[in-house]
């Protein structure tokens, strides 16, 4: 499962372009910096692959494998 | 989905991750691999310690890493290093240094650490530019960029800082961008277990400094897909002509040699040779 938090996120997008499956995605709403997060779309289609985790740049993202 | 859950890397912080860098920087993204890197070997946080300098790589490890971690002057950090490793030879030491860090104002002391092959892992983030003091030319920047200081194109050739650490003699040099997230971290678990001078170098983007000098001003997202597009294995770059790999950026492990002596090794060994020569 993908876990974002969405207070630490930044906005950067980086998440979104990285994602081999497309399925994340901006919200419209903003958080307490005043940017929007992003959000699962089709969560079924996510491989788990951990690169929305490690790429961003502000450990906003935890991908956990076993509990799916 | 947005429930507050524990990072994996938490572990490794004293207190709430919480980098201040700009959206999108880079650094967060090599703070992971260095981080990744040491839970992949599973080795014992407390055996490291960080040396950084002044600039915004310095905050990769400083104030956050929970382990000791010097903060020390701009462009000094091998030296300090330096001395930690020769004074405390059994803990890794790890430095993160920026671009102008490394190459302009530390250059001497990054020549010869590599020359003497002293054990050090050093995490350079090439973001091509002086990005703490608001954008002015490194010595990495590329030739014709038109920075805070040079508004008519920069008219001095740029270090390839991975070459340079190569004729100095460093036994250890990869070159990843952020974009090679994964082959980073490898190559940075690698680096720590090299007994030797280490040289990683890491093309990472400054969307706000050096994202104004190329027109992708806060995109950090059309900066990592350049990267994606402009890298090159060195394996197959070696088969290109240099004009075919102009505009690329050549990555990869470039040299890994175990058989150079290491400097707190040989350290040791004259200690040794005096002590027996004085007890003849
Ligand atoms: C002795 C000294 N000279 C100059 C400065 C000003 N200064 C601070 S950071 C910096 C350069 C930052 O560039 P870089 O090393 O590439 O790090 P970045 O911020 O890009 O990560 C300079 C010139 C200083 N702090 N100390
Ligand atoms: S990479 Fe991180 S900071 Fe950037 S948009 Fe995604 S969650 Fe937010
Ligand atoms: S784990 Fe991989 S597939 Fe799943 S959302 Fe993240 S990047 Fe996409
Ligand atoms: S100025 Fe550049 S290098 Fe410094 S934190 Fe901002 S994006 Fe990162
Ligand atoms: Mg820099």
């Amino acid at each position: 499962m993908v876990y974002i938090d969405k207070e630490a996120c930044k906005g950067c997008g980086i998440c979104i372009s990285v994602c081999p499956k497309n399925i994340l995605a901006f919200t419209k709403d903003l958080n307490q910096k005043g940017v929007p997060y992003p959000k699962m779309i089709d969560e079924d289609k996510c491989t788990l692959c951990e690169n929305c985790m490690i790429y961003c740049p502000d450990f906003a993202v935890v991908v956990k494998k076993d509990d799916k | 989905m947005e429930k507050k859950i524990n990072h994996p890397l938490q572990k490794y912080f004293r207190g709430p991750i919480n980098y201040t860098t700009c959206p999108g920087c880079g650094n967060g993204i090599i703070s992971q691999a260095i981080l990744w890197a040491i839970e992949d070997l599973a080795m014992d946080f407390d055996k490291f310690a960080f040396v950084s300098g002044i600039g915004c790589s310095g905050w990769i490890p400083s104030p956050s890493y929970n382990t000791d971690v010097l903060h020390v002057t701009h462009g000094r950090s091998i030296a300090f290093a330096t001395g930690l490793k020769l004074a405390t030879p059994n803990i890794k030491v790890i430095v993160t240094a920026g671009d102008g860090d490394t190459s302009a104002i530390g250059g001497n002391h990054f020549i010869h650490a590599c020359r003497r092959n002293i054990d050090l892992t050093m995490i350079c983030v090439n973001n091509q530019i002086y990005g703490m003091t608001g954008g002015q030319v490194a010595p990495s920047t590329p030739y014709h960029s038109k920075t805070t200081t040079t508004p008519y194109g920069s008219i001095e050739r740029p270090f390839d800082l991975s070459q340079v650490a190569i004729s100095a003699g460093a036994t250890m040099v990869a070159r990843w961008t952020t974009f090679q997230a994964r082959q980073l971290r490898k190559s940075i678990a690698k680096a720590i277990l090299h007994n030797g001078f280490s040289f990683i170098e890491i093309i990472s983007q400054c969307p706000v400094q050096y994202g104004k000098v190329i027109g992708k001003r806060n995109n950090a997202v059309d900066m990592l897909m350049d990267y994606k597009n402009r890298s090159i294995n060195v394996r197959k770059a070696k088969k290109l002509s240099p004009d075919e790999v102009k505009d690329k950026i050549v990555v990869g492990e470039f040299i890994e040699d175990k058989q150079v002596p290491e400097l707190t090794q040989e350290v040791k060994r004259l200690r040794k040779e005096a002590v027996s020569r004085c007890q003849k």
